[in-house]
């Protein structure tokens, strides 16, 4: 019988690697992508990208540097604005759609059913779309940002919520206190730590995804870099990267202190 | 005070946990109910706070039937029956205080409660009986702190907050060691003598039972095979009642 288990183990485990290197040798033969061109070629890709993007002399002039600190800000503040309306809203709508706290399994469904459409919309089609009615403007960059965090947090926050103890929510019912009491004195404080957790990440990475955004939308730093980029002013775009990759560095430093504050 | 009747629940599933219970509890009285596992302990007990709905008969609770009460008269009936947990069901992280003023949210309008707004006088009661479990150097302490013992005299200190008439417990020592258990059940058993509150108690170990009670209540199968005081629980009424439990071993 123990034998038996081990030589299953064995047995799967070749199984497994067959699969698998089955499948990447199918694919890449579909796409006609010849994988050791494809690796020797990536060296020589980061040697022109290091050699084009080095930021130079011409790209430390102060004015620059400040005009690109300025613009940062801007888009880093839009986006955490996004982001935090986005999580209050996404937790309202969690607490009436989760099964914990859920008032009735109608409402449930549609919370579920919405918070599905939007998580699964990508953000590029949020943007995309909302061109149409609010033109290249910041608020663009704004409501895509919180339509995809919304869907995404919707579902974390129900989870959350979901997966948060019956017993405090049972010993608040039993004390006599009311829906919202029980939600706010019990719930909330129980997954406090999970959702700020929940909040900082998707602050991260909707600083990151704005840069993006921001190059469909015509704004912030997504904007200035697209702008350097096409007018093939390489430098001065690897000068807005190199910033944009500190702020991001920074901010995720930032937020994990944060975190270890709270816990 | 208490007064079950006929009482009978089935469960969505199908399954029946209570058939036709019957009793009576005075002011005062320190009343166990023991049976093997699933015999429906747990939902005897949520009957009469209606955690659990019944299917059939009647509570009555003074002159109150709690089985028709609507959402308002059920917020006045719950907070004067504490309830105490195996799992101690705290907010792990707030303080002990905090969770002890959570026993004031029967009594609060909805957005005090919410927010948190407690009396003058209620912080100094909460403080109060945190003493009395003997826990005043843990008031400020996150309750994800305490030991399981320290974690239970919160809950009592909770359901004492309510000012209750009745308490329940269920399994209250089941997740604690001898010497912890000592403690809490002193405890529930002074709040009997003491302040004339009913408790009901839930417990798995027959012997703190015996010494415990002033009554004991056998259920097994959703039924009552014993209601009396310990002296009368005799070795052939035990094994009738933990009969199912001596086939499984
Ligand atoms: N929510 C539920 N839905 C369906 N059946 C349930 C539910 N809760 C309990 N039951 C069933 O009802 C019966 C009584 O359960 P109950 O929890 O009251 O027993 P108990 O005496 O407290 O047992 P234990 O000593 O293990 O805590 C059991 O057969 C159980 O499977
Ligand atoms: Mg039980």
């Amino acid at each position: 019988m123990a034998t038996d288990i081990f030589k299953k183990r064995r047995i799967h485990m070749v199984l497994f690697f067959a699969v698998f290197t089955g499948l990447y040798v199918f694919f890449s033969q579909q796409l006609n992508f010849n994988s050791a061109t494809a690796f020797t070629q990536i060296p020589s890709g980061f040697a022109w990208l290091g050699a084009n993007f080095w930021p130079n002399y011409t790209t430390t002039a102060p004015e620059f540097l400040l005009n690109i600190i300025r613009v940062l800000l801007r888009t880093v503040i839009i986006a955490v604005a996004s982001t935090t309306t986005a999580s209050a809203f996404a937790l309202i709508a969690a607490v009436f759609g989760s099964n914990k706290t859920g008032i009735h399994w109608t409402i449930k469904y549609i919370v579920r059913i919405i918070a599905m459409v939007f998580r699964n919309i990508p953000l590029i089609a949020w943007a995309l779309i909302l061109l149409f009615s609010f033109r290249q403007n910041e608020f663009t960059g704004f409501l895509a940002l919180f339509f995809g965090t919304f869907g995404y947090l919707t579902r974390s926050f129900t989870e959350i919520i979901d997966e948060s103890g019956d017993g405090v929510i049972e010993a608040l019912k039993s004390t006599g206190a009311t829906y919202f009491q029980i939600v706010f004195q019990g719930v909330f404080p129980m997954i406090s730590s999970q959702l700020v957790s929940w909040v900082l990440f998707m602050i991260e990475s909707n600083i990151r995804e704005s840069a993006l955004v921001g190059m469909l939308t015509g704004t912030g730093i997504g904007q200035m870099f697209n702008f350097f980029f096409s007018g093939f002013r390489y430098p001065m775009a690897g000068m807005v990267l190199l910033f944009i990759i500190i702020t991001v560095i920074g901010l995720e430093m930032l937020s994990n202190k944060i975190r270890r504050l709270l816990l | 005070m208490l007064q079950l009747q006929q009482v009978s629940k089935t469960y969505d599933n199908g399954k029946t946990a209570l058939q036709d219970i019957s009793f009576k509890v005075s002011k005062g009285d320190f009343v166990s109910i023991i049976g093997p596992s699933g015999a429906g302990k747990s939902t005897l007990l949520r009957t009469i706070n209606q955690m659990i709905p019944v299917s059939d008969g009647q509570i009555l609770f003074h002159e109150d039937d709690v089985t028709r009460a609507n959402r308002k008269k059920l917020r006045t009936v719950r907070r004067r029956m504490g309830m105490i947990f195996q799992h101690y069901n705290l907010v792990t992280r707030m303080t002990a205080v905090e969770n002890v003023l959570h026993g004031r949210l029967g009594y609060k309008s909805t957005i005090s409660g919410v927010m948190g707004r407690y009396t003058e006088e209620e912080k100094k009661k909460a403080f109060e009986l945190l003493g009395q479990v003997g826990l005043e150097e843990f008031v400020y302490t996150r309750c994800d702190q305490l030991s399981g013992g320290q974690k239970q005299r919160v809950g009592i200190a909770r359901a004492l907050m309510q000012e209750p008439e009745l308490i329940l417990c269920d399994e209250p020592i089941a997740s604690l060691d001898p010497k912890s258990s000592k403690v809490v059940m002193d405890y529930l058993k002074s709040i009997a003598k003491d302040m004339g509150i009913t408790c009901l108690v839930n417990l798995h170990q027959v012997d703190v039972a015996m010494d415990y009670s002033d009554r004991i209540i056998g259920v097994s199968g959703g039924k009552v095979l014993f209601d009396g005081p310990p002296s009368e629980l005799t070795p052939e009424i035990l094994s009738e009642i933990y009969k199912s439990e001596d086939l499984l071993v």
